[in-house]
């Protein structure tokens, strides 16, 4: 579904804050993979997330999805097959915009924009439907602006929106960190039920070695921009976390020590 | 008693340039609150409008015709401006900067066209040529009162406008402007919703400058200089009085439309009080100042309630 192809890419080459993010990384996801991310901070988690849904282009390297070269499409053409909630609350929605408008943008992602109504009648009544399974009781609010709900309440709406119109590929950035405990809970479950029931490929950076046990089906460790460690099935259901925390010793030297992974 | 009668008449046509000026802040709203960008080309685009206007009316155009070609030409400055932005990567301000002083020169070269050579200032008469609006039938009580006119127009408007913004390109523009991360998030090409809204907020603008032209008689080459104050102007004034009970989007587009008007009759009462024409600007970008100072400062130093953190209890 995802191929990665030794994939480069350097920020602000040639300059004192040149910073190698992505290494020749190489990744392969299956139809149905769902594959959390963990690594230290600056090991190109993030970059490698950014690099796939094109945000900028890569240096070198070869990004495919579903068998289709993406490389050289922009972001908003990679959209037609990419659903992303990001770890800031506030980039995922138009704080401005109704959450029913919200939705019905998200429900034509890839499609072209005509002067057709922006949001149907039925469409409504589905939202409606679709907002009542988040038991968030957001379905009485549909026409509040985005921006009066809560960072959790909004990356609920986020996850919907992002798998309104399914997409080929999901990808999780942190989307949980910016959440208490608590609600970064339930937010998570919540994305393990939509990949479940849609049968989604999915990758989900997370900080949380517990998190990255827990779900999903594959697990892959980054560090100095490419994949250090991936397992899947029993193996990685028999993971502990002090075993991750050992891989991470063995690979960082030590340097480990003050990540904030150690904390989780 | 004299000072009030000679206000009570000015008054219509403060109410008529107000609601040409209305048209005018409507484009200034769809950048600056829509798109969230300052866009600048509006000075030299307002021009535009009345030049391309006045010369093809002057040059046996009829008057419809002459409006739909300063529209199209206002459009074609929100183009140049879109594009020196998106695809020359050039800093929104700057470039409607720069299509502005462009303009400058355009918009001479317009007035040149079929009117023997570069003219700063060009008059039209309604005795010769059939205007749809002019400063002299604003008292009379007909159906070509421009103020009818304009009415029309205004409604006519905002409820095109209305319907645009709610349809799925209308929304991705309203995206774009809320959220550039989001908007592409969701696969909407942001530069190309940017030229959109510059090209529609620039076609208003030129057509509001058409009108302006016809009604007091003459296009000028100076008679966009400040117009995206007044425009500021006319759309904080109108949020400041009705924000916070308009809350639909056509009403929102009214109360810039009424801001206008708020502006010229209050600008009438401070001349006929005395001040100079000459300070006039002056005053405009103290108003604006101000207007544009308020809300930041209550946000700064006024705010009541203690802002809330995340969303525990209800998320």
């Amino acid at each position: 579904m995802l191929e990665i192809k030794n994939v480069y890419k350097t920020f602000n080459a040639g300059t004192v804050n040149e910073k190698v993010a992505l290494k020749g990384l190489d990744l392969t996801l299956e139809d149905g993979d769902f594959v959390t991310v963990i690594g230290g901070n600056g090991a190109g988690k993030s970059t490698m997330l950014n690099a796939v849904a094109g945000v900028w282009p890569v240096d070198m390297g070869k990004i495919v999805i579903d068998g289709q070269d993406v490389t050289r499409l922009s972001e908003h053409q990679r959209a037609k097959y990419i659903g992303r909630v990001f770890q800031d609350p506030m980039m995922g929605t138009a704080a401005t915009m109704q959450i029913d408008e919200n939705l019905a943008l998200a429900a034509r992602r890839g499609l072209a924009r005509t002067l057709k109504t922006g949001i149907t009648k039925k469409e409504h009544d589905e939202y409606y439907e679709l907002l009542k399974t988040l038991d968030l009781g957001l379905e009485n609010r549909m026409t509040s602006k985005v921006g009066l709900l809560s960072g959790g309440q909004r990356q609920a709406v986020t996850l919907l929106m992002a798998t309104l119109k399914k997409p080929k590929l999901l990808l999780l950035d942190e989307h949980t960190a910016a959440l208490d405990p608590k609600t970064a809970a339930k937010v998570l479950t919540l994305s393990e039920k939509i990949v479940e029931e849609n049968h989604l490929t999915t990758l989900m950076i997370t900080h949380n070695m517990k998190d990255a046990i827990k779900y999903g089906n594959r697990l892959i460790m980054m560090y100095e921009g490419h994949v250090i460690y991936d397992v899947k099935g029993e193996e990685k259901k028999n993971l502990q976390v002090s075993d991750l925390l050992q891989r991470f010793e063995q690979v960082s030297d030590g340097e480990f020590a003050n990540d904030r992974m150690l904390l989780s | 008693m004299d000072f009030l009668t000679s206000l009570i008449n000015s008054m219509p046509g403060a109410v008529a340039q107000g609601l040409i000026w209305g048209i005018m802040a409507i484009g200034v709203y769809i950048t600056y609150r829509i798109l969230d960008v300052a866009d600048l080309t509006v000075d030299g685009s307002l021009g535009t409008g009345g030049a391309v206007c006045v010369v093809l009316v002057l040059n046996g155009a009829p008057v419809g015709v002459a409006l739909v070609a300063a529209t199209l030409a206002g459009m074609l400055a929100g183009l140049v401006t879109g594009l020196f932005h998106t695809a020359c990567g050039i800093p929104a301000i700057l470039a409607g900067i720069l299509t502005q002083l462009a303009l400058y020169s355009v918009n001479l070269r317009i007035m040149g066209t079929g009117t023997g050579g570069g003219k700063a200032n060009l008059p039209i008469s309604v005795d010769k040529y059939s205007l749809l609006v002019s400063a002299r039938y604003v008292r009379k009580l007909a159906l070509n009162n421009p103020i009818l006119v304009l009415v029309i127009f205004c409604a006519v408007l905002i409820g095109v406008l209305y319907w645009f913004f709610g349809t799925e390109l209308g929304c991705s523009l309203r995206a774009t402007g809320a959220n550039q991360h989001m908007a592409r998030a969701q696969g909407i090409n942001t530069n190309i919703t940017i030229v959109l809204g510059l090209m529609v907020s620039n076609g208003l603008v030129a057509l509001a400058g058409g009108l302006l032209a016809q009604y007091q008689g003459f296009s000028d080459i100076n008679m966009g200089r400040g117009a995206i104050v007044i425009g500021l102007a006319a759309v904080i004034i109108g949020e400041v009085i009705f924000g916070k009970i308009f809350r639909n989007f056509a009403l929102k587009l009214t109360a810039a439309v009424i801001g206008a008007i708020i502006y010229y009759i209050v600008m009438n009462f401070v001349l006929r009080m005395g001040l100079s024409t000459d300070d006039l600007k002056l005053l405009t970008a103290l108003v604006v100042a101000i207007f544009l100072t308020i809300p930041y400062w209550k946000g700064k130093y006024f705010t009541k309630t203690p802002v809330k953190k995340g969303g525990k209890d209800n998320a």
